[in-house]
Parts: C-alpha cells; structure tokens; sequence
C-alpha cells in the first residue's frame, strides 16, 4: 500500500455525473435532430453546429476570463442548452440568430445568475422567447423550401398553430379552417411548420424513452403537462368545437412535446418534489392552453414553462417529501 | 394621447400617496421605543457583527451595555481600549484598560516538521476532519489545516499557508474576536496578550502525548521534559498532561525557556535579533542555572 | 411480489465476491488488545491487572452503567498492560493487552458444537444471561442487547425480526454464519421470542443469498413461528427502520423507537451470540469477519477472536497488495475508514474491506444541479440537498431542525448518489450533531 486513504463514509459512489446526465439529454435529443436534418437539410445543421458551439465557447469565455472561475464546459450543459436553442429555432433560420440566442441563454440567463444549478429561468427557453419577442417574422415563419429529400412538400406560411390563430382572429370558425386537414399520422411521425425540434413527435418520444429508461427524468412532469393539456382543451372542444382545437391538435402540434419532456424537466429549474413537480406541470399545462386559446401569441408553452419556473423556489419551500414514519393524511 | 398619459400620470402618483400614508401609519403606530444611547453606542462599536465579545452581535452588545450598569463584563475585542474607553464616555462611566490580545498559534507542525502518515479525501473541513479521526499525521492534537479558522475570522487575519500545511496568524490584523479560537475542533488557537511591542513567549504545541510518541510524530513538538519549567524563575511554566504551558500574565520575557527547549517548541514573538555571539554557550548555561 | 422498504434507496453493485468461501478458523495470534468500548455508551470498566492469568471466556472488565457491557477475555494468557490504546480512528480507548498462552477455557462454557434445542429459561434468566455474556448488536451499532431484550414496561413487544439482509456491498459474514449455522441462529431467534414474551418471529433474507435463506428457510421448518421473508436487493434495507417497515409495513415515527412499532430487531450473528450465550455459556468473544476487496487475491471468512490486530489478519489474508489505498471496517458505505491498521478488532467488526484508489477517490465537487436524486434517495424522505445547504451556511439549527435532519441515519445513499460529486453526508453529519445537541440541552416538555 502507497499511500492511505482516509475519508467519511460513503467509501464508494454511484456511476452517474452531471456530465453523464447531460450526455444523455443530448442522446435522447439526437432522433429529433436527425429528424429535423433529414427533412430540412444542411441549414439545420448549420444552426445545430452554431447554436452549440456558440454556447460552449461563451461559457468558457466568460468562466475563464470574466468571472475567473474554473471552466465547466466539459459537464456538457452549455451543449445541452445549445441543442435545445437551436431545435427552437426554425429550420431556415439565419445563423446568427443563434448566436444571439446564445448570447442571451447563456450570457444573461445562465452566467449571471452564477452558472449551472443556480438560474432561475431554463436557458434556452429564455433565448428563445428573447428571439421571439425581438424577431417576430424570422422566429414564426417557415419557408421551408430546401427539404433534403423531399421528404416534406415545400411549404411556406406560419404553423399550424399560428394558422388557426390568424384565422379565428378574423372571426372563421375552426371547419372552414378545416385544421383537422393535418392528418394525426403526419403530426405524429412528421409534419412541416413549427421549430426545428417540433417536427416529429415520435423522435421527441423515442428520446423521452430513452431518458427514462436510464433514469435520467421521471415521468412526471411531461405526463402531467399532457394530461392537463388534454383534459382543459377536451372540455374547451367539447363545449364550443368551432373556436376551440382539440385535445390531439393540442398535444401534437407546436412545442408542447418538446418543451414538456425536455425543458420543464429541466432540473435546475423545476420543483425537487414530486408534489412540487405536479403543481409544476399542471401549471404550465393550463398557463398554454389559455395562451395558445385566448392570448395574442399562437404557441404559449415557453411562456408556460417560463412563468412556472419563477415559482419553483415557492414549491421547493411548501412541497416537502413524505418523510419516513409521516402519518398519510 | 395627452389624456391617456395624464390619467397614468395621476393614478400613479394616487397610489403612490395611498401607500406612502400607509406607511407613515404603521410605521407610528409600531414604533418601538429604544434608548438612543443604544444608537450612540453602536455607531462607536466597529460594525463587524463578530461576536467576539460573546454577544449576538454589535447591537446586542450595545443594547446589553447600556442596560447594565457597569462595564464589567463587556469588552470589544476587536475596537479594543480605545472603543471601550469612547463608549465608557458615552455612558458617563470609567473603565478599566485591558491588555491587547492576539490569537496564538500553537503548533508548528509544518510539512517538513511532521510527516504525512495517511490523505485526507472527504470534505475540506477540520470539523468533519476531527470528528472522523485523529488526523492525517501521528501527532493526535496538533493542526489539520484545514482552514476552519480561516474560514471563521472576518479580517483576513489567519490563513492556512500551502507550503508549511499549517495555519498562521497575522498578527497587525487579528483582532483578537476569538472566532478561530471557537472554530478550531483541536482547541490548538489561544488568545495571549499581545505583549510589550509585541513581544510574546509562548509554546507553539498542544501535544499530551508521552514525549518518545511526540517526538516519533513531530520534531517541534513539546515532549514534557519540564526543562523549561525548572529554568524559570518566574514560575509562569507549568507541565501537565506531557506538554508546558507559559502563563503569559507572569511571564517577563527573560527568554531563557526558549533556548532551554530541545524540540524548539517555545516561540519568542518580535524580539530584536540576537546578538552574533551565541557561540560561547557552555558559559551561559551555567551562569543562567546560577540564577 | 417481493417486499421492501417504501421511501427511498439505491442499488450499489453488490460486490459479494467472497461469498463462497466457507468460514475459516482464524489461527492463534500472540497477543490480543481488548477495547473497553466494545459495545455504544459507556466503556466497560477493567476488572484484571497486570500480570494476572486469565482464561478465554473469562470476564475481564464490567459495565460501567445502564448502557454498557461486559468484556470477556477471548484467549487464555497473562495480561501484560491496561493502559489506552489508539483505535481504528486513532484515537485513544482504554485496552487489555493480553499475551497469548495456550486455548484454555473457562468453567462452564460448552465448547461443543452440538445443539441444544430445550430452552428452559425464564425471560429474565435470559435477559441475565446475555448481559453477563456481553452480547451487543453485530449489525453495526453494537448496542448492548440485554437493552433491546428488556423493553420498557409500557412498551409491548409484538415480533422479532432477524436481520439477515447484510445489504452492504461486499460483505458475506452474515450470509456465510446463515448458510453454515441456521438452526442455532433460529434458537437464538426462538431464546428472544421467549425473552419478549412475544410468538411470531421474521427472517429478512436479502434476494441475493439464494444458498442462505435455502439453508434457513429448510431448518425454519421445523419452527413453526419462524418465517423467512425473502425481501428485494435494495441499500439500505438492513437499516432498522427500512427493515421494520419491509417486513411488517410500519414506519417509526421520528423521534420514536423502533418498539413502538412493535419490532424488536437483530441482527443473525447477534441471535447467534444469543443462543451460544444461554444455551452454551459462551460469550461474546469471536465473530465472523470478511476480509475482501477486488484488489485481494483471496477473499476470506475468519472466525476471529477479538482483539486481533488487523494488521496481522491482512497478512495472513495475503498482505495488503500494492494498489490498495483504503482500508475500511465495515462495508464501503457505512464502514469507517481505518487510519491505525495496528488497531485490534472488536465484537462488531463484520468485515475489513480493500479498496483501491480507483475505487474509492472521491471526485471532485461540483455545482448541485438541482436534480433531486438525493431526496429520492433519501431512506428517510429528508432533502440532503437543502441540509447541506443549510449546514454550510452555518448556524441555520432551526430551520436544520424543522427540517428534520436528526432522522438522519448516515446511510450515505446521498453522497453516493449525487451526481456532482457533492459530499452531502460530510456536511449533514456534524449538522446532525450540533442540532442533537441542542435538542439534548432543551428542556424535556412534560
């Protein structure tokens, strides 16, 4: 024996680390890129590759010569935020939008509020929603004339959420929009219009599964999300059908998928407890129903997530967990 | 337009009004009545919120001063004689000159002086450190460097310095709160006057072990030969427990302990430098034992 | 559908490479060092002085109060010193040195292994017998067990429950004496039931020693009270509470006893120091010790007699090889780190573990990222996360206590758990203690 070792107990630990953790996000999130570059070509690439590299090198730039802490991008979580920055982007967008996204993501939402584990707000949503109020035209419109493979028919206009929004703001009903006409199948495995990452919902799923099984997140908060997003849109539908879209259309249109499984379960920025996840969720579900159904925007799940987060220290303090020989009420 | 602006206008400065005379409402009728000798003395007090006095902090030292009636029992480590003397004035009452004090560190048991025996990996504290073993060397009381007391003292005073491995004390900083004192699980940091321009004696070392297990583990540990104790004449060293102690309120500074200690474990503090002629030793031993 | 704790819980790779070696008698040591504090509270009082002759089995030193014990000598010899002794951390506890002289027993112990099944004892008689026999809790805390066998008066036991789950990594003692010694170990069980006044009893048996709960489940079957529960692999489900809850689904109220659940619970090696004690005088002075680690070229079971340096059973084990960078009593995530390798064992000793550098070095800290996987994990619904917080700022006892952190049981399944390397149970640990401390000091409300 060299040298001994003397430390407190526990003498072993659990094979996760935070850079593990966030490989798997971007695992879990690579079928929905593959998905978007497949259907919208080499621009989607090109805002991938930019949007990450841009949050990366901000980050070190300002760990290393700003703030003069030790540099922490090899945990993988600048690239975890570029990644998600970019599938909320729409797929012809300039490059640097990234880049400004990356500015504000990381710059304001993350670094200032002291780095990871310490912002309020997620990230990349915060970068989005800063695009989205700053460019309008370029963040809701897709002209999405370049498909790889012709997998997607040229389509130019604004999403299926954005459609529906214009359209019963000029007083149509939802019939004479025929919204249904975007069949389940194509919003299920891919359809056109919407942010890079709203493509396909089955890619969104297969990485929800996979973040499950290696126990990444908990089901919870997306379940949650959908549940209340199905149940609020049902009655709304089932009382007026011509103002009001449908549970599915709800669920599988905009980001409601994405934002749900990979960005409300942010764990920096949603509640500890499972108590504290559920009012979470149940929150951000009902805040984008009512976006999306009576406020000036078409697509609310970024301002849902957004409003739910400032919350979160409340739930931290009121949700505690059962504790061990606690009475059940 | 102009009328718009104008309604925001009035209604803001309507409820800026509202709140205002709420405010001024509540604040009266809650206010709380306080001796504003409390304030005076406060202000006078350094503000550090240290409580090396033994209070909760600089206000309840003012509020506790004012109340009693004397000035026993209170003292300001850090504003030392002159603050108490400013705040005995305030209150119209005499006080008492206390020696100045400075926390002493009493080990020397640096990298080169006391080997490593076994590494440290759980959490950088000397509190989790001590409550877990004896320590990371043979020696059983001497300092973990762990920076408890580094982290404890609110004047840059004491820092644990990389090289030696051990804690040391600025002594132009400290002013003499205690926090370290409180903080160190080892109990190695004292409080001593600070001296005549500073001078001070003192064993650098706290080890109650037998001398052979002390001198195995360090080579500046104190080892309990009582050498010290029998060549002053002062009667200010007493051994107990294997290890001496300098009673710094009888001590003269003679100095004699210093060179009479075989593991250079006494410490003399800010005395000139000797003069060159140290070499004819045999002579002075005899001359010193004679008085 | 097998049965298991409710909150909480990790699954460490279990590690039980030495599980198929048969127990092994230890041989003779020149001289044992006899800890006085072989058991929690108070050390024991030595009764021998230099030079006497003592024989094994012979009491050397008393109870020095209420929650203390005997300690008997382990070998025949002469005591050579009574003097402190640095232990396993270092520090100093007052030792019997005894130089070793031949194997002679002392009067009246039943040195045999043949098993006495009869059981004509009166409760207290029991009670009586496993005091003077110095039996303490094997599992870990070594809490004197003549305590646990006489709750107080408005306390009624309903079960014992054995605890068989040995849920730490590596270590195989429990699964070895199970395998090797069921039936004494159901006396011992069947020696508490009577002791209690009580007639059910429970065997919790982890799911992966399939040889021990065979060989208990097949001598369990002629006790009719007696039932093996064969219970999930899950850390740490050998804790008292966890155990309690798994097998009889009741949870101890914080701040209560694990009796008022109605559960008396010990380990296997203690019911088997029971049975020995009553049924064949013999006290407490060896127990099963594993000796392993991936980094050992032999893994070993010895039946040791306490007091041997562990030292000289790592050499007689093979020597500690040259990648080795940790020794620890106990298992990797309770076990106590060893810093005096010379330091002797004691009655609660399950196992002397080896881990490398690779395999312990804790990594380096990193930001918390809020992940919550330490309240999952949390055998007790605490939040790690939000006590050390509270810890490292210092001085925040009463949100500490609102918050409960004196349910801590020290499991470690935070710090195992954390993904960012924090070590949450190093700084809950001395937050446990100040808040304890000063729920000690306040005065008791009536």
């Amino acid at each position: 024996m060299n040298r001994q070792i003397i430390s407190p107990s526990p003498h072993i630990h659990g094979p996760e680390s935070t850079r593990s953790i966030m490989r798997d996000v971007l695992i879990a999130l690579a079928p929905m890129s593959l998905v978007s570059i497949l259907a919208s070509g080499w621009s989607v690439v090109l805002l991938l590759c930019v949007s990450m590299v841009s949050c990366i090198l901000l980050e070190f730039l300002i760990q290393k010569y700003w703030l003069k802490v030790p540099v922490t991008v090899s945990d993988l979580s600048a690239a975890v935020t570029g990644c998600l920055l970019a599938l909320n982007l729409p797929p012809e967008a300039p490059w640097w939008i990234a880049v400004i996204g990356a500015v504000v993501a990381i710059g304001i939402a993350k670094m200032t509020f002291g780095g990871l584990g310490q912002n309020i707000f997620n990230p990349a949503l915060v970068g989005r929603v800063f695009l989205l109020v700053s460019f309008p035209v370029i963040m809701t419109t897709w002209d999405d004339a370049g498909s790889m493979f012709g997998l997607v028919d040229a389509f130019s206009g604004a999403t299926p959420l954005g459609e529906i929004k214009e359209g019963l703001k000029s007083g149509a009903t939802l019939s004479e929009l025929k919204a249904d006409d975007l069949g389940f199948t194509q919003q299920f495995f891919l359809h056109a219009g919407g942010s890079t990452g709203e493509l396909s919902a089955l890619a969104l799923i297969l990485g929800f599964i996979y973040l499950l099984c290696r126990r990444v997140i908990k089901a919870t908060i997306p379940l949650t999300i959908i549940c209340t997003v199905a149940v609020v849109s049902g009655i709304f539908h089932l009382a007026d059908p011509e103002h009001f879209t449908g549970p599915v259309f709800n669920i599988f249109t905009g980001g409601l998928l994405l934002g749900s499984i990979f960005m409300a379960t942010d764990y920096v920025t949603s509640p500890m407890t499972t108590k504290g996840q559920i009012i979470f969720a149940v929150g951000i579900g009902l805040i984008t129903v009512f976006v999306r159904y009576f406020g000036s925007y078409p697509e609310g799940v970024s301002f849902a997530i957004l409003i739910m987060n400032s919350t979160v220290p409340l739930l931290n303090k009121y949700c505690k967990p059962r504790r061990f020989g606690e009475v059940r009420k | 337009m102009t009328g718009t602006v104008l309604f925001t206008i009035a209604t803001l400065v309507a409820i800026g009004l509202l709140f205002a005379v709420v405010l001024y409402i509540v604040a009266q009728k809650f206010k709380v009545e306080e001796d504003p000798r409390i304030a005076v003395v406060e202000s006078i007090l350094p503000g550090a919120n240290c409580g090396g006095c033994g209070k909760a902090g600089c206000h309840a030292f003012a509020e506790g001063v004012v109340k009693a009636d004397g000035m026993d029992g209170f003292f300001c480590p850090v504003g030392g004689n002159p603050v108490m003397s400013k705040v005995a004035e305030a209150l119209g009452r005499a006080v008492e000159e206390k020696a100045p004090m400075v926390a002493a560190m009493r080990c020397n048991g640096s990298l080169a002086n006391r080997a490593r025996t076994n590494e440290y990996d759980g959490y950088a504290s000397c509190k989790v450190m001590a409550a877990l073993y004896s320590g990371d060397t043979g020696c059983r009381y001497g300092c973990l460097g762990k920076g408890d007391c580094e982290a404890a003292c609110q004047f840059d005073a004491i820092h644990v310095n990389p090289t030696t491995g051990i804690a040391e004390v600025n002594e132009d900083k400290c002013t003499a709160c205690g926090s370290c004192v409180k903080a160190c699980p080892k109990g190695i940091l004292e409080l001593r006057a600070k001296g005549f321009k500073n001078r001070r004696v003192f064993v650098s070392c706290i080890n109650r072990d037998k001398g052979a297990i002390t001198r195995k583990a360090c080579s500046v540990g104190c080892i309990g030969c009582g050498k010290c104790a029998k060549v002053c004449a002062f009667g200010a060293i007493t051994v107990e427990n294997n290890v001496a102690y300098i009673d710094f309120t009888k001590c003269k500074m003679c100095r004699k302990c210093v060179e009479e200690c075989p593991t250079h474990a006494i410490h003399e503090v800010n005395f000139p430098p000797k003069p060159p002629k140290v070499e004819p030793k045999p002579v002075e031993k005899p001359h010193e034992e004679n008085v | 559908m097998k049965k298991t704790f409710r909150i909480g819980g990790v699954h460490p790779h279990d590690n039980k490479i030495s599980a198929g070696a048969a127990t092994e008698i230890f041989p003779p040591v020149e001289t044992v060092y006899v800890s006085m504090a072989q058991h929690l509270g108070a050390p024991a009082t030595p009764v021998v002085a230099v030079g006497d002759t003592v024989k094994a089995g012979q009491v050397i030193a008393e109870p020095a109060g209420f929650i203390s014990g005997f300690v008997h000598s382990p070998v025949s010899g002469t005591v050579k010193k009574v003097e402190p002794r640095a232990d396993i951390a270092g520090n100093m506890v007052p030792h019997v040195e005894i130089a070793v002289e031949g194997d002679e027993w002392a009067e009246g112990i039943d040195t045999t292994p043949d098993i006495i099944r009869d059981i004509p004892w009166t409760p207290e008689e029991i009670v009586e017998k496993v005091k003077k026999a110095g039996v303490v809790g094997l599992g870990g805390a070594s809490f004197p067990t003549h305590v646990k066998l006489a709750p107080p008066k408005d306390k009624k036991a309903e079960c014992v429950i054995l605890n068989g789950t040995e849920c730490e990594p590596y270590l195989t003692s429990d699964d070895r004496i199970m395998q090797e010694r069921p039936e004494e170990i159901l006396l011992g069980g069947v020696i508490m039931m009577k002791a209690l006044g009580v007639d059910r009893c429970y065997v919790g048996i982890e799911e992966n020693k399939p040889a021990a709960i065979a060989a208990m489940t097949k001598a369990a079957a002629a006790y009719s009270q007696v039932e093996i529960v064969t219970l999930k692999k899950r850390y740490p489900q050998g804790g008292e509470k966890q155990l309690i809850d798994a097998v009889i689904r009741r949870q101890v109220p914080s701040g209560a006893l694990p009796i008022d659940t109605g559960a008396v619970v010990q380990n296997v090696g203690t019911a088997l120091a029971v049975y020995e004690a009553v049924q064949k005088n013999r006290p407490l002075i060896d127990n099963v010790i594993t000796v392993t680690g991936r980094c050992m070229p032999v893994q070993h079971n010895y039946k040791v007699r306490i007091g041997t340096p562990m030292s000289k059973i790592l050499e007689v084990a093979g020597g500690l090889p040259a990648d080795a960078a940790k020794v620890i009593s106990g298992g990797p995530m309770m076990g106590r780190a060893v810093a005096n390798l010379d330091a002797a064992t004691v009655k609660a000793n399950g196992a002397i573990l080896v881990l490398t550098e690779k395999e312990t070095r804790r990594r380096p800290e990193s930001a918390c990222i809020r992940c919550s996987k330490c309240a999952s994990a949390c055998p007790m619904g605490l939040e790690p996360w939000l006590l050390n917080k509270l810890s490292r700022a210092g001085g925040r006892f009463d949100e500490l206590e609102q918050e409960r952190v004196f349910d801590c049981i020290e499991c470690g399944c935070c710090s195992f758990t954390c993904p960012a390397g924090i070590p949450l149970l190093d700084m809950i640990r001395p937050a446990k203690a100040e808040v304890l401390k000063i729920l000690r000091s306040r005065p008791k409300k009536q």
